[in-house]
């Protein structure tokens, strides 16, 4: 499998498919694909997991660090996500600066998870105004096959539920070799989630695989998570130069609730498992 | 009904100013306000692009970049780019391409330039609008013009163009931010980014909402445009 187009015969019979609502591998156009969570990633990592969507693989950590908050917020700990496509994941994927995707992953999770409230920030505070938790989420993608970011959105959810926090020396900084039972302030019911729409032509797919991916015209990603007993959107972001008509953003609003209970019912599962760990 | 703290109406914007042909260097240029917000745009191209590899031969290339001056906010901004201005640039090209027709121009680019001068919320949107007039200007051949507004919500209520104050609301369900850009006469959504909780059967209300303050916006891009080249004064 090497780095090319799709091609226009590929494209084609695609646009045909999708218009049947089917896909070459049996799914119809909204059905998601099966996923994995495993734990245990990296045991210097403070929480970590593994989310094979389908053959996409994305693997995060959470690191903890301690340090003087924001001035704007000295009654808050800090979230800050990041990561990287490294080359590694795919044969797209290249070394050097990063590029506009590398740019937008670690900054559409960072909102969803932010927005949703699912991190209690104000619970990071270990001396107010002078020494805070900021929560670092590493995403880094190992294998790249569609769906990345709601990949991403999985993964994030799992390891910041698997982290513990780490021991403090007397001065305030982090004791990596004290290793406590305490998990991070998250808001069990929230799970925030991204679902990433793509469209070719008229018809509109969910967890493409990269080929289907590729040669989709335009995509649309909402976070969405569970509030106070309501769905919410927190996040979202339309990408590529086709638009997306109104009725197909409403289409597409109606069915973040549904799709949501969907993952969050596997991985409600998943997340008990470790729980118990 | 939500009481603004300026005392705006849910679906009022704030006063608008829009004026064409405010670079003379440039091939094409606008400035566009809402309220305190005020941005620049300038278009030069279809230039031949350099370096040549990077040159298209089926078509021209559309290139955005959006910013904020350093001066322009509270805490001073470091000049250069950062990963919000990149995404802001991307997201803007995205919102103006599809109204474009650059197969015309093979292996050239246009350049679009956009710079916030002062901000008070709803940068991107106004860059946006500032930057289809200045397309327009540039005597580009466009299937339609691009609109751009910020529609928000405070706690449950739904209200049109956003400012600091606003963006910056605590209470109840908080402050969401959803800027949006469409092609200018048609129901096609070029730009969609969101921040906040808004629930999902509120999405189509907030669309709607958009598209009825873009129609406002539209015939004051129009009279700029006008104006720039028959209003003879």
């Amino acid at each position: 499998m090497s780095a090319m187009n799709v091609s226009n015969l590929t494209k084609e019979y695609l646009v045909k498919l999708f218009a049947e609502n089917k896909r070459f591998d049996g799914r119809k156009n909204f059905d998601l694909k099966d996923f994995q969570v495993e734990y245990g990633v990296s045991n210097k990592a403070e929480g970590s997991a593994r989310v094979k969507l389908g053959k996409t693989e994305v693997v995060v950590g959470i690191k903890l660090q301690t340090g003087e908050p924001y001035p704007d917020s000295p009654n808050a700990g800090n979230l800050m996500v990041s990561g990287d496509l490294l080359p590694l994941a795919s044969p797209r994927f290249e070394s050097g600066p990063p590029k506009f995707d590398a740019i937008e992953m670690p900054r559409l999770i960072d909102r969803m998870l932010r927005e949703s409230g699912f991190i209690d920030l104000k619970k990071l505070v270990i001396e107010e105004g002078k020494n805070v938790w900021t929560v670092i989420v590493d995403i880094y993608p190992i294998n790249d096959d569609g769906a990345l970011i709601d990949a991403a959105s999985i993964a994030s959810v799992a390891a910041l539920r698997n982290a513990k926090f780490p021991g403090l020396h007397e001065n305030g900084k982090v004791d990596f070799d004290k290793k406590t039972e305490e998990r991070l302030p998250l808001a069990e019911e929230v799970i925030p989630l991204s679902f990433t729409f793509f469209k070719l032509r008229d018809s509109i797919i969910l967890h493409p695989t990269r080929e289907e991916e590729e040669a989709c015209e335009a995509k649309v990603t909402f976070g969405v998570s569970y509030w106070k007993g309501q769905y919410m959107v927190n996040s979202c972001q339309k990408g590529m130069k086709v638009p997306f008509t109104r009725d197909e953003l409403e289409t597409i609003s109606k069915m973040l609730p549904e799709k949501h209970e969907e993952i969050v019912k596997t991985l409600r599962t998943k997340l008990d498992e470790n729980q118990k760990a | 009904m939500v009481k603004r703290h300026d005392g705006r109406a849910a679906d009022e914007m704030r006063p608008m100013v829009a004026k064409v042909g405010i670079i003379p260097n440039a091939d094409g240029s606008a400035m566009f306000s809402f309220g305190k917000t005020i941005a620049i745009a300038a278009v030069y191209g279809p230039r031949t692009l350099h370096p040549q590899h990077m040159q298209n031969p089926a078509t021209g290339i559309l290139r955005v970049n959006y910013d904020l001056l350093s001066f322009s906010v509270a805490d001073r901004k470091k000049p250069g780019p950062s990963r919000r201005s990149k995404e802001i640039s991307k997201v803007t090209e995205w919102a103006l391409a599809p109204v474009l027709n650059l197969e015309e121009f093979p292996n050239t680019v246009v350049d679009v330039e956009i710079y916030i001068l002062q901000a008070d919320a709803s940068t991107r949107v106004a860059g946006i609008n500032a930057a289809a007039m200045a397309l327009a200007h540039a005597g580009l051949p466009m299937k339609d013009l691009v609109t751009a507004v910020a529609v928000g919500k405070i706690d449950k209520e739904l209200i049109v163009d956003v400012d600091k104050e606003e963006e910056d609301f605590r209470e109840g369900e908080g402050a969401t931010d959803f800027p949006l850009a469409k092609v200018s006469t048609k129901d096609e959504f070029t730009l969609l980014q969101l921040d906040g909780k808004i629930q999902p059967d509120l999405i189509p209300k907030a669309l709607d909402m958009a598209t009825k303050a873009c129609e406002k916006i539209y015939e004051l891009q129009k009279a700029a445009l006008k104006e720039s080249i028959g209003g003879n004064k």
